[in-house]
Parts: structure tokens; C-alpha cells; sequence
């Protein structure tokens, strides 16, 4: 049977991992390549290298370490950031990604998730969507989590996978950072209303928070963090563990 | 030397950087000549099947890598390369593959329990059916990373690993000198250099 995976997120600006709390305030961490390597070596299951920088030099520096990266790990790469054309999904693939996750730009124009499935397949296509709760409802927020956009999340998610999107990543922005646990509330609406792997992310904090999110939501397919691993709060090796102690179906060799 | 063909299908950075990273030399091309020169030839593919059966006609390499395994070369398709190694597809209509292994392409979808996700993505073990030289250095039940929604069937009697998805889902398959992975093997960790590995080796 499939296993469920685990999935470091390393936010890259200036060829560096960096990871924000709340979305603000970020740090550096380490090198995406030596990062990438040690997490892969570790049994991460999938990494997602998230481009946070904005001008088109910073651009070509992140496509340059992702190629590093690419021609190092040989296991499932997601690139998200700035994803905003089918150009941009072709400049990342040549680089070696898997999967490309698409945010804003798919926000701004939802026709981009159409042309890129039919040119790479759906399961190329990642819908990546930071929600906060607005009065009792959840919305989707564009630009790194900054502005509300009013729209209903679960529609927003919904009409993603009915474009083709092959992949939903949920990011709680009430969560995020604040590591008391995964939104499970939010993640249950979401995987009710799609039949697509959905990939659960904010809010872990310790190994129990993963457990918590596989034993409560058994369908979900994925948990990501970012800075509990690259902090060292939580290793893979131990998590993973846990999990299968707990009769979750993980990878441990590898 | 290990050539991967050049078809004009999928992008082939990281397969080809696998081997580089177990000390393989490995060229893309779509030269008839480096190809039936080099020690093992890979056909890798993503996408759709008739596309690329279609572009594997249009470049003639269909007739390239026939002849290369017709010359005792070790072949190895990979993905949708696996799949073209069969006699015909159903992937939207009904297209001739390359006649290479015997047996058929069809969806997973009816086939495999109901409510499973389609595609299958993800980390599945890996049941060996037969003893394989490329097992040399896996162990039954390693994890691979599988990206597809159609598999290959009618070709028990090439079958030699399988996987569990809700249904059995044919993984490895091999005739002679030519074998298939459904999963990627370049995407799969320590486990899928390994395969390569033991590809690699004489």
C-alpha cells in the first residue's frame, strides 16, 4: 500500500534556506543543496524548494540550485514561487523539478492550471493554498499570505482540482508557525470535498502532531513542515518511526 | 556508456544525473549510431502514449532501440518507456506499442478497489515474483516512488516484482535482455540508484 509521506518545505531567497514564522521575521537556516541532501539521505519522502525572491537575478540564482539540487537528489522535487506562466512551470521542469506549485499566479489566473495540466499532466500540477479563518469562514489569502482575496476556500480548492490541478497543499495560516498541531478542522473540509492528494501544512510542532494528523484524518496523504526539521526539533528517522508504531503506513528504508 | 533516448518526451536532467551519481557516464541522444554504440540504452517517457509512441516513430527511434535489443544490448524503459516496450495501449483509443514484451496497457482505473486515488503517486514496495539480477542490491518490500494511471497486464509470465494498490500492479518486468520499470527509478532514493546500479553492471 502507498505510504504516506513526509515532506520538507526549505524556503529559498538568495540561494538560501530561510523559513518564516507567520510568514514574517525569517532566518537562515543552511544550504538548499547540503538541506536537500541530508533530508533525502534522512528519508524524507519529497521536498518542496520554495522561491521567495522576486527579482528576475534572484530568479536565475534559485533555478541555478535547484539544478545543483536536482543533479543531487534523486528523490521527488516540488518548486512553488513565482510560478505565475507555463514558461515559468518549463524553467523549473528543465531544472529538474517534479511537480510545480502554483499559488498567486493560479489566484490572478486560474486558466494557468488548465494549460499546465494538459502540457505536463495533472499530477505536475500542485494547487497551493494559504487559508485563514474571516468570520467563521475560511478564505483563500494571495501574496505569501498577505491579502484576502474574499474567496471561499473549499470553492477555490474545488474548482482547482476540476482545472486539473493533481495535488492540494493546505496551508493554515492560523496554524502556521504557531506549532500547537495541524488545522484539522479545515484539513477534513478539504479532503471531503476533493479526490486528490491532499498535503497537510502549518502548525506541526512535535512527532505527535503528525501522528495526530494521520489518525484523524487517515485519507490524508502528506504532512510538510519546515522549520521543526530544519531546526533539528523533530528528525525523520524518529517521526517515521512513531508513525509506523502507530500502524501509519511509512517508507523507512531509503 | 549509457545512452538515454532523446524522443523529444519528458525532461531527462535527473535520470541523467542518476547515473552520473553511481559513476556512470550517460548521454541524451537521438543518434541511431551513439545509441546502438553505447553499453545500455535507456527509453525513458512521461505524458501520454500515443504522443509518444508517436514521436518514438517520427525519430526513428522505435527502429533504434528494436535494433540495439535484437543485438543482445540491455534495455531498460522507464515509465511510459516501460509501457512502450508492450504490444498495444488503451490510453484514450487503442495504439501500437513496440512489440518488445508481450502484453497489454490498460487503465487502472475499474481495475484497481474502488475510492483509491487515480493516478497512483506515490512510495509503494516493491514484491519480487522472480529472482532478477536487478535485485542485486534491493530487498523485497523497498519502497519505489510510482507516478501513473494506466499498468501493464497479460504479461504474468514477464512479471518479475509487483506492487500492492488496491490490486496488483505489475513494477518490473524483463524478456531477455530487455526490462521495464513502471515506477521511477531516478526519483526513488538509495533504492532506485541501486536498480540502476545493478542496470549498470556487466
Amino acid at each position: 500500500m502507498i505510504t504516506k509521506r513526509i515532506i520538507p518545505c526549505l524556503d529559498v531567497r538568495n540561494g538560501r534556506v530561510v523559513k518564516g514564522v507567520n510568514f514574517e521575521g525569517v532566518a537562515d537556516v543552511d544550504s538548499p543543496v547540503a538541506l536537500g541532501k541530508y533530508y533525502s539521505d534522512n528519508g524524507a519522502d519529497e521536498l518542496v524548494f520554495y522561491d521567495i525572491t522576486a527579482s528576475f537575478e534572484e530568479r536565475k540564482l534559485f533555478t541555478d540550485i535547484l539544478r545543483e539540487v536536482a543533479s543531487q537528489i534523486f528523490i521527488p522535487l516540488t518548486v512553488g514561487g513565482g510560478i505565475n506562466t507555463v514558461e515559468d512551470f518549463d524553467r523549473v521542469l528543465k531544472c529538474g523539478a517534479d511537480k510545480v506549485s502554483v499559488n498567486s499566479g493560479a489566484i490572478r489566473n486560474p486558466g494557468l492550471i488548465g494549460e499546465a495540466s494538459k502540457i505536463y499532466g495533472d499530477q505536475c500540477v500542485v494547487l497551493s493554498v494559504d487559508i485563514k479563518r474571516v468570520d467563521n469562514t475560511f478564505h483563500v489569502f494571495a501574496k505569501g499570505g498577505r491579502v484576502d482575496t474574499g474567496m471561499d476556500a473549499i470553492k477555490w480548492i474545488e474548482e482547482g482540482v476540476s482545472l486539473g490541478a493533481g495535488e492540494i497543499v493546505v496551508n493554515s495560516i492560523d496554524t502556521d508557525g504557531v506549532k500547537k498541531g495541524f488545522d484539522i478542522e479545515l484539513l477534513k473540509l478539504v479532503r471531503k470535498a476533493v479526490n486528490v492528494p491532499v498535503i497537510a501544512s502549518g502548525g506541526a510542532g512535535c512527532i505527535k502532531d503528525f501522528v495526530d494528523l494521520f489518525e484523524e484524518i487517515p485519507d490524508i496523504d502528506a504532512g510538510l513542515a519546515a522549520s521543526i526539521f530544519h531546526f533539528g526539533e523533530v528528525s525523520i528517522p524518529d517521526l517515521k518511526q512513531e508513525l509506523k508504531k502507530h500502524g501509519i503506513p511509512v517508507r523507512l528504508n531509503g | 556508456m549509457i545512452a538515454i533516448i532523446d524522443y523529444g518526451v519528458g525532461n531527462l536532467f535527473s535520470l541523467c544525473s542518476s547515473f552520473k551519481s553511481i559513476g556512470y557516464d550517460a548521454v541524451i541522444s537521438d543518434d541511431a549510431e551513439t545509441i546502438l554504440n553505447a553499453d545500455k540504452i535507456i527509453l525513458p517517457g512521461v505524458g501520454a502514449f500515443e504522443d509518444a509512441a508517436k514521436k518514438l516513430h517520427l525519430s526513428g527511434m522505435d527502429k533504434t532501440v528494436k535494433k540495439a535489443a535484437s543485438l543482445g544490448k540491455p534495455v531498460m524503459g522507464i515509465c511510459l518507456g516501460m509501457q512502450l516496450l508492450f504490444d498495444k495501449s488503451f490510453e484514450y483509443g487503442e495504439h501500437d506499442g513496440l512489440h518488445m514484451i508481450p502484453g497489454n496497457v490498460i487503465p487502472l482505473k475499474g481495475y484497481i478497489k474502488d475510492g483509491l486515488m487515480i493516478p497512483h503517486i506515490g512510495w509503494n514496495a516493491l514484491h519480487f515474483r522472480k529472482k532478477d539480477p536487478l535485485f542485486k542490491y534491493i530487498k523485497e518490500g523497498d519502497y519505489v516512488y510510482f507516478v501513473h494511471s494506466y499498468y501493464a497486464a497479460d504479461c504474468d509470465e514477464h512479471t518479475v516484482a509487483d506492487t500492492d494498490y488496491g490490486g496488483t500492479v505489475t513494477a518490473i518486468v524483463r524478456k531477455d535482455n530487455v526490462v521495464g520499470c513502471q515506477f521511477h527509478p531516478e526519483k526513488s532514493g538509495e533504492v532506485g540508484l541501486n536498480i540502476l546500479r545493478a542496470f549498470c553492471e556487466k
